[in-house]
């Protein structure tokens, strides 16, 4: 009986095909999610994909986070249901509360996509289990929008807590504050980041496959919950 | 019937690299003198009269600004 993990689609979401792939490469079943439903269908995860939900009108993820499957996703988070958020999901996430602060307009202005190295720093996570503490994983990034802020508070809070779950290992690419890429709930079942770990399952197709271990974590967890 | 304005900016901690962009093409054009831009949104709201002034705060507080990065500011102008 395999996990059943579920893939949210909105309009405009781009990256629920390849999360669906990478949830069924890591052995799990992918479920797919519509927008318009509010109905998560049972599933032991959720996965808030990339891409331009809404075409990113108002600010990135604000239309998406009130969409009627989002009710159910927060309200089953809320029981510990774990939920990863990529890139415009972790937009999602942050403007649905699941997350603290907010993603905007890269440093830069430029767009940025390419291949970009990361720390893993919290291993505790539903979703990061899998990997070394310190492990340094190749991910695209590939978004306008990345730049991670908040308040001094909520940065120093992030960090006394261990829930700084991803940080740029090189270069900041996009000036996300303490070089931030991604981030967990205080419950560590929750985490977002901006890079795309669906993007990184095969050599055929990404730069590695260090994404994987995102899913195999998971549903590591889902076998010893 | 009424207007209602609410107008949506960057809270003054937030880096705005489109503010600084405009900023950057001003003396392009010719323009000296400007320090400073920042960048935000205007919302126009055609509302009767049925609209409490609390329920339009709750809209700009809950889907017109991320109060996590900007400012709002509620006006009826008519």
């Amino acid at each position: 009986m395999s996990a059943r993990i579920g893939v949210i689609t909105f309009p405009g979401t781009l990256d629920d095909v390849d999360a669906a792939r990478a949830v069924r490469l890591a052995g799990a079943e992918a479920v797919s999610l519509w927008h318009a439903d509010a109905d998560i269908k049972g599933v032991d995860a959720v996965i808030v994909p990339g891409g331009f939900s809404y075409g990113d009108y108002l600010r990135c993820g604000a239309i998406a986070r009130f969409a009627p499957v989002m009710g159910e996703v927060v309200r089953a988070a809320g029981q510990g249901l774990p939920v990863l958020g990529i890139c415009n999901g972790f937009q999602v996430l942050c403007e649905a509360g699941l997350l603290p602060g907010a993603l905007t307009r890269n440093e830069g202005l430029h767009f940025i996509c390419r291949d970009e190295w990361l720390q893993v720093e919290a291993t505790n996570t539903a979703w990061t289990s899998r990997y070394e503490p310190g492990a340094q994983i190749l991910i695209p990034l590939k978004s306008g929008e990345g730049r991670y802020q908040a308040s001094a508070q909520v940065l120093d809070e992030l960090e006394g807590e261990g829930r700084v779950v991803f940080r740029y290992a090189g270069d900041n690419p996009n000036g996300s504050q303490r070089g931030i890429a991604g981030i967990s709930s205080a419950n560590g079942r929750v985490v977002g980041l901006m890079p795309h770990p669906e993007h990184a399952t095969e050599a055929l197709t990404g730069p590695s496959d260090d994404g994987l271990g995102m899913f195999f974590s998971v549903i590591d967890s889902l076998i010893n919950a | 019937m009424a207007r209602v304005v609410v107008e949506v900016m960057p809270k003054a901690e937030i880096l705005d690299p489109q503010g600084q962009a405009v900023v950057g093409a001003l003396p392009r054009l010719g323009f000296a003198g400007i320090s400073d831009v920042r960048q935000g949104k205007r919302f126009e709201l055609e509302v009767d009269d049925s609209v409490s002034d609390a329920e339009l705060e709750q809209i700009a507080e809950a889907l017109l600004a991320n109060t996590v990065i900007e400012d709002w500011k509620v006006v009826r102008v008519s």
